[in-house]
């Protein structure tokens, strides 16, 4: 198998993240290659770079051989490499063949790109009707459009960025019926995927990507899926700090929840139970979009589910909204800082404001307190060292760990009985990162119940007193931190599929 | 042939040079529009270019001179929106509000010396054979070279947009800026092109009105025709085709209730007056909705674009 694309030493940096360090691996001639790592591991930073996205700060890439340094797209694309987004990029209004035509550099006329579209599309498997309207498609037959639309322009590597994340399970096995024809025809493929099982069912080589840096190559065909997850997550986790058990009354419990989300993309939590008492910090892990979202909107309010569905000290809260819940004492807050957790265009002051009016009851009939308000933001600023000019300033103005740390302190002040945050810590550098962690254990220390839901594993063994993990909406049996090895974990993460399997 | 002191002929023939400004200034609009842009100040843009037109056109004795100035001030009024949406990314909503007020105030300004001056008429072209086609001829083949223009320019619009390359591109960037961008195409370059090329026929349907239909210059000669542009371009669900009907509609309802209060029709003048308005919005809403809701309108209409 002669080497197809070579990348040494490739590094990219952002303001205070080295998204890719050093980063070296090569794809061979028909290969199907995955690179494999947890959210911001900087998997996405390097195919950019390979795509013309992004420049490299250094290092080199090679293409047949000859040095490769794209600088835009279009450069990448006349050099034989192709990209399936993960968020597609097309026009909803235009139907299938002038979609395949915006992507291509030199379109043939409209009949006969419909012709051809037509043609490629059987021959691989994926029919696509090209006067149809993309608007109109189902997410599978998007994906299929842009696939035909790199394949029409005959791509030497074609890269796929979580190709199955919208797919069904049988559009999974279509999908991978074709990327196996066009390996036996020679094309390679950079798979990139946080899935296992389909890494071990498609790919001939890994690369593992943990922080920035390689961790590791390996056959995914003859490792087991949970030495993958182990490289993943790197074999030193830290150690628990904090003993399991030492904890009070059942403030929180969850039986037999069954929630479909509005979001058609959204994942179904099925049969989740779980149950909290003061005092206990619940990590739950788990690769992103596995109801992760839906579980704290659950928790939180947003969502309202069936009756019984969620217990607080004993009495039914599941049709209580957001305030009704923060009213008496369940806060959260959520992943996405920009446009859920704050508003963009609000001062922090008016932030501080959305969550914290009842509990700190900075409003008297229904007229706001600004003094108050303003005194409550500092005293977020203050405590909790955001760097930021002061409370008049708009929350987009903050960089994201800044206001990560307004969102989470503006939740912990207010000190609630129990508090659910998705990815406190996401973005957030090192020390930031270790005083939220810390102020989370203060919180649980003053006798509140935390879910903390997180990507990131060593976090949750840093805080956790149970861990459980969150795989296609459903919650494995919460377990106590402490002593859980990463073999375990990598199994209640997803291993668990191949046991199924095995066990059938 | 006359029915109550019509005559259907003139009629018909005056319908076509009422129509041909509302439907320049709608073409316009519907092209930037279509590239995701909406630009409310056509009527600034169109009181500019009749102004401007009137001008070089008084000036210089050459009403096809006139027409170029016509196009090249509704032009040049429209890349000071371009710039202020673009580059500075200011509202458009705002932004073309703003524009027609100064327009109209620019154009009350140049044309303070040109009040009751006659400008030079523009031809008409009598195409051979065809115009001596009965009742037919006189209405469609005696007509002035803009007319023609106006009519070619519905069928090179609606080809360009459907089968080039260039007019799909200019979809595309209405339809989803930052797909477009990421394909690699120059999302503000495009939009800068459909906002001039917007305020150009602006400018030459504001040039229509002072130069031929009127013709003179007096204040506030547009009289809210900028704005039936830009609502007759909504109501056609952005299809040049129904702008054609929309506009030609519009036209000749004004042409016939003007007759009908000439003729002494006992209706009251103000329902008169109104009736344009209102049959040309009630016939394009009766037309956009047999299409099974969708409104067709570019999804980035008046989205501001960050290019990161």
């Amino acid at each position: 198998m002669t080497e197809l694309l070579k990348v040494v030493g490739l590094t990219r940096e952002y303001p205070g993240v080295r998204a890719n360090d050093d980063v070296s691996f090569s794809i061979g001639t028909g290969e199907v290659h995955a690179l494999l790592g947890e959210n911001g591991a900087g998997k996405s930073t390097l195919v950019k770079m390979i795509y013309g996205l992004e420049k490299p700060d250094a290092g080199t890439m090679q293409l047949h051989g000859s040095s490769y340094a794209p600088q835009n797209p279009q450069a990448a694309r006349a050099a034989g490499v192709a990209m399936v987004f993960q968020h597609f990029s097309l026009f909803e209004a235009l139907n299938v063949a002038e979609n395949v035509a915006l992507g291509m550099e030199n379109p043939p006329k409209m009949r006969e790109l419909a012709a051809s579209i037509r043609e490629v599309s059987e021959n691989y498997g994926l029919p696509l009707d090209p006067d149809r309207i993309v608007g109109d498609l189902s997410a599978g037959e998007r994906q299929r459009v842009e696939i035909i639309r790199c394949l029409l322009q005959d791509p030497k590597l074609l890269i796929m960025d979580e190709p199955t994340s919208v797919l069904t399970p049988q559009e999974v096995e279509i999908l991978f019926k074709t990327l196996r024809k066009l390996q036996s025809e020679g094309t390679s493929i950079l798979y990139i995927s946080h899935k296992l099982e389909e890494i071990r069912a498609l790919c001939d080589g890994a690369t593992i990507l943990r922080l920035g840096k390689v961790v590791g190559e390996c056959d995914p065909k003859v490792t087991t899926a949970r030495s993958m997850a182990e490289m993943m997550v790197g074999q030193t986790l830290h150690v628990p700090s904090r003993e399991g058990g030492e904890t009070g009354n059942v403030l929180l419990e969850v039986k037999g929840l069954d929630f479909a989300p509005a979001n058609p993309f959204g994942t179904k939590l099925k049969n989740v139970s779980l149950t909290l008492r003061a005092g206990e910090v619940l990590g739950i892990g788990g690769v992103a979009g596995n109801g992760q979202d839906e579980l704290l909107s659950v928790l939180s309010g947003e969502a309202r589910t069936g009756k019984g569905a969620v217990m607080f000290e004993g009495q039914d809260v599941s049709h209580l909204g957001p305030n009704a819940r923060r009213k008496i004492g369940i806060l959260a807050a959520p992943e996405e800082r920009l446009g859920h957790a704050a508003a963009p265009n609000m001062s922090l002051t008016e932030n501080a404001a959305l969550t914290a009016t009842i509990r700190k009851k900075l409003s008297k009939n229904n007229f706001l307190n600004w003094k108050k308000t303003e005194d409550f933001a500092r005293e977020i600023i203050k405590a909790f060292d955001v760097r930021t000019p002061g409370p008049g300033s708009a929350a987009r103005s903050l960089s994201g760990g800044n206001l990560q740390k307004f969102v989470i302190g503006r939740e912990v002040l207010q000190e609630p009985k129990i508090l659910v945050v998705n990815q406190p810590t996401w973005g957030v550098d090192a020390s930031a990162a270790a005083d939220i962690r810390q102020a989370l254990l203060d919180l649980a220390a003053r006798g509140a119940g935390l879910v903390v839901i997180s990507q990131d594993l060593d976090e949750l063994m840093e805080i956790s007193d149970h861990f459980a993990a969150l795989n296609e909406g459903t919650l494995t049996a919460p377990r106590p931190a402490k002593g859980l090895t990463v073999d375990e974990i990598g199994l209640m993460m997803g291993g668990a599929h191949d046991m199924e399997v095995a066990e059938l | 042939m006359d029915f109550g002191g019509i005559n259907p002929v003139i009629l018909l023939a005056s319908l076509m040079v009422a129509s041909t400004p509302i439907l320049l200034a709608a073409l316009g609009e519907m092209v930037t529009e279509k590239s995701g842009v909406l630009n409310l100040g056509v009527e600034g843009m169109m009181i500019t270019g009749a102004v401007c037109g009137f001008i070089a056109a008084v000036e210089t004795g050459s009403p096809t001179l006139g027409f170029v100035a016509a196009a090249l001030g509704g032009m040049a009024l429209s890349m000071l929106f371009a710039i202020l949406t673009q580059i500075f990314l200011t509202t458009q909503v705002p932004a073309g509000l703003a524009l027609t007020l100064m327009g109209l105030g620019l154009a009350s300004l140049l044309g303070q010396n040109y009040v009751g001056i006659k400008p030079p008429s523009l031809p008409d072209l009598h195409v051979p054979l065809l115009q001596d086609i009965p009742f037919l001829g006189p209405i469609l083949f005696q007509h002035d070279a803009v007319v023609y223009l106006s009519l070619l320019s519905v069928v090179a619009i609606w080809a360009f947009l459907k089968f080039t390359r260039a007019g799909l591109v200019l979809r595309a960037v209405g339809e989803n800026h930052a797909a477009a961008h990421a394909l690699g195409y120059k999302v503000k370059l495009v939009r800068f092109a459909a906002i001039g090329f917007g305020g150009a026929m602006a400018g030459l349907g504001g040039a229509y009105i002072s130069l031929v239909r009127v013709p003179q210059w007096t204040d506030g000669i547009t009289a809210g025709i900028g704005w039936i542009a830009l609502a007759i371009v909504v109501f056609a669900s952005w299809r040049a085709g129904r702008v054609l009907i929309g506009a030609y509609l519009f036209g000749g309802i004004t042409v016939l209730q003007l007759n009908l209060q000439a003729a002494g029709a006992k209706v009251p003048v103000e329902l008169l007056s109104m009736s344009p308005f209102l049959a040309t919005i009630l016939v394009l809403v009766v037309i956009s909705a047999r299409r099974h809701g969708a409104s067709n309108a570019p999804a980035m209409l008046g989205r501001i674009f960050h290019s990161s």
